[in-house]
């Protein structure tokens, strides 16, 4: 059975019609947290954050209080959030930012207050017009309430929040090409070192990037303490976590639940949950993390649903998007649909991606339309294998960004878990699905 | 002689004031062109690099680096029918193949008519609604084609405009106060802010 007493930390308001406004927003609570922090000092603050141990919820799980901790001291300093979510199948930021965006908005406040930064960006994807509109608008009324501006709430702390859209770009979720982005440039990642934006970012300054989700967290810390969201969760997945669940599913959905206490069975099966599979199909497999993720069998549906959990089984829970397929689903199809779209979105920079994509695409795509052959198996794993040497997990790396290592992923699980499917297709000369 | 229409231009002024460096408001400059002329047009190109203090080639550059930005000529209405994953397992390329033929146009196509582009989009992040549609990136939610078909005729005779703005419109919303402060008036409003805050505090003691 599921476990579904946690307090909804992110998603409290979203049901109710008018959440995205700020007459709502204060009678729920609103910008209470921020007034708590600015009572504190900036390294309180941070130090809450610190103590919830809370992990960024973009994709990579990189613990933000420690992110903050390593921002290089400079007398300019940005803090960037990331709301370009693209990853396929990913759902949970579009939520927060278009229900409700002063949640969004008081955790920048607070992210931009413990780091002392008087100027923030929030990266909206260009394709969440709604969402560019409510965001704007919170930001407009904030700034009418005295939650933005100069001297907040009477403080003497001081911030702009500037609103940058988007123009579609999958790459751009990469912190550093979202910081090219933001500067007026192609999507392109940037080579490392510098690892990290914290040390060199926008405009070669400090910058500190945090997803969407992430900052959402951060006033219900504040207000209830780190230790709280601390104790929510097990080990280092603390807090409850957004799941968008899809696929075959007879309730897909945004789910907050808390980490590590539920399954993978429980999300898709629980009638509060994803409530089991469309017409009570078998499951063949799911994504636990995005399509960047290798994909998992029935065998590990009883997973907990926490990051080392499920890196120990040699995946990740990623942007924790689950994708579902059942009996009636082409696994072949399936991944060829995924390298199709990281062959598109390959910013082409390194061979290996820009190239190798199009060669597996173009080989999984004669592979589902019946021009298939045995050998393209070798051939598929050998290119795989260029990508990401080893076919390890985490994958090597032969790229700039870890969009080149995420492409064999969908490939090398689907040849990996169902070999005899291939086979099926090259002996039928045609997708058995169809 | 401002090619962006007084209000654009005014727009644009804002937003190269609102970033550190002009070049930082490329993207939403570029998208204040699409929304006066549907497209990326050569005339726009080249105020966008007046604006950004870059050259038309830097402006070209980014902007046929990014998806949503069209050089040229669109429908009235874009179409996105998303047919990834999550789409995918829900008739995605189905609900694709129906809208070519419910619009008379191919993917990355315009109709006769010059009302529909029709494009095969990329994850919409809308996936509990699938399969995915978008008209000017406006989500329509249609997920049956016989839905999709009531939307198309809405469209045709213009009764969904008031959701839908035409093509390139981004953010019907203006930004409203706050514009960016210079560091010195910063340093100087924390100062008077803590004057006033240390004036009340020794008030109320």
């Amino acid at each position: 059975m599921a476990v579904l007493d946690a307090p909804r930390i992110v998603t409290s308001r979203i049901a109710l019609e008018d959440s995205y406004t700020l007459a709502r927003y204060l009678e729920t609570g609103g910008y209470e947290g921020l007034r708590r922090a600015l009572s504190m000092y900036p390294e309180a603050v941070a130090r809450e954050v610190d103590e919830a141990s809370l992990l960024g919820r973009g994709g990579a799980g990189f613990p933000a209080g420690r992110k903050w901790s390593m921002m290089r001291r400079s007398p300019v300093s940005y803090l960037v959030v990331n709301g370009d979510e693209s990853e396929p199948a990913t759902f949970k930021d579009h939520l927060l930012i278009e229900r409700d965006p002063h949640q969004l908005l008081e955790g920048v406040i607070i992210a931009a207050y413990a780091l002392q930064v008087d100027l923030a960006f929030i990266y909206v994807r260009g394709e969440f017009a709604l969402g560019l509109e409510r965001m704007q608008q919170a930001v407009n009324d904030a700034y009418e309430h005295g939650a933005l501006g100069s001297g907040i709430f009477d403080s003497d702390y001081s911030l702009d929040v500037v609103i940058h859209p988007g123009a579609g770009a999958y790459i751009c979720g990469e912190e550093t090409a979202l910081i090219e982005g933001l500067e007026g440039k192609r999507g392109f990642p940037r080579i490392k070192p510098p690892f990290f934006p914290a040390a060199v970012g926008l405009y070669g300054e400090p910058t500190i990037v945090n997803n969407v989700e992430t900052m959402s967290n951060v006033p219900w810390i504040i207000l209830n303490g780190g230790a709280a969201f601390a104790a929510l969760g097990e080990g280092r997945s603390t807090g409850t976590r957004l799941f968008a669940l899809a696929g075959r599913v007879k309730q897909p959905g945004v789910y907050e639940i808390e980490m590590v206490k539920n399954t993978f069975r429980d999300l898709i099966y629980d009638p509060a949950l994803g409530g089991g599979i469309i017409g009570d199909k078998a499951i063949k497999a799911f994504i636990p993390g995005g399509v960047s993720a290798p994909w998992f069998g029935p065998d590990l549906l009883d997973l907990p649903l926490g990051q080392d959990e499920v890196a120990d089984k040699g995946s990740m829970l990623g942007s924790g998007s689950v994708v579902v397929f059942d009996e009636t689903s082409c696994v072949v199809r399936a991944a060829w649909r995924i390298t199709k779209f990281f062959a598109k979105e390959s910013c082409g920079q390194c061979t290996p991606c820009r190239e190798g994509s199009g060669w597996i695409e173009r080989a999984m795509y004669r592979m589902e339309h019946g021009g298939g052959r045995m050998e393209d198996l070798d051939l598929l794993l050998d290119l795989c294998d260029n990508l990401a040497p080893g076919l390890g997990w985490p994958p090597q790396q032969t790229t700039i960004c870890v969009l080149g290592s995420s492409i064999p992923s969908s490939v090398h699980s689907a040849i990996a878990m169902f070999r005899d499917e291939f086979a099926l297709h090259v002996r039928e000369g045609r997708c058995p699905f169809d | 002689m401002s090619h962006l229409r007084v209000d654009l231009r005014q727009r644009a002024e804002e937003l190269v004031a609102l970033y550190p460096r002009a070049r930082s408001a490329m993207l939403p400059l570029l998208h204040l062109v699409q929304e006066q002329d549907g497209y990326v047009t050569e005339a726009g190109i080249a105020e966008v690099a007046a604006l950004t203090g870059t050259t038309t080639a830097d402006v070209r550059g980014t902007a046929s680096f990014y998806e949503m930005f069209h050089l040229e000529p669109v429908g009235k209405y874009v179409v996105s029918v998303c047919t990834n994953i999550a789409c995918l397992l829900s008739g995605g390329l189905e609900m694709l193949e129906h809208a070519s033929q419910a619009l008379g146009c191919t993917v990355g196509e315009t109709s006769e008519d010059g009302l529909f582009t029709l494009e095969e989009a990329e994850c919409l992040a809308d996936c509990d609604i699938a399969p995915c549609v978008q008209v000017n990136h406006r989500y329509v939610r249609t997920t049956t084609p016989e839905a999709f078909d009531q939307m198309v005729g809405e469209l045709r005779t213009g009764r969904r405009d008031h959701e839908i703005p035409s093509h390139g419109t981004l953010i019907r919303v203006r930004r409203a106060g706050g514009l960016r402060v210079t560091n010195a008036e910063v340093v100087e409003q924390r100062a008077s802010a803590k004057a006033e805050r240390d004036e009340r505090a020794k008030e109320s003691a």
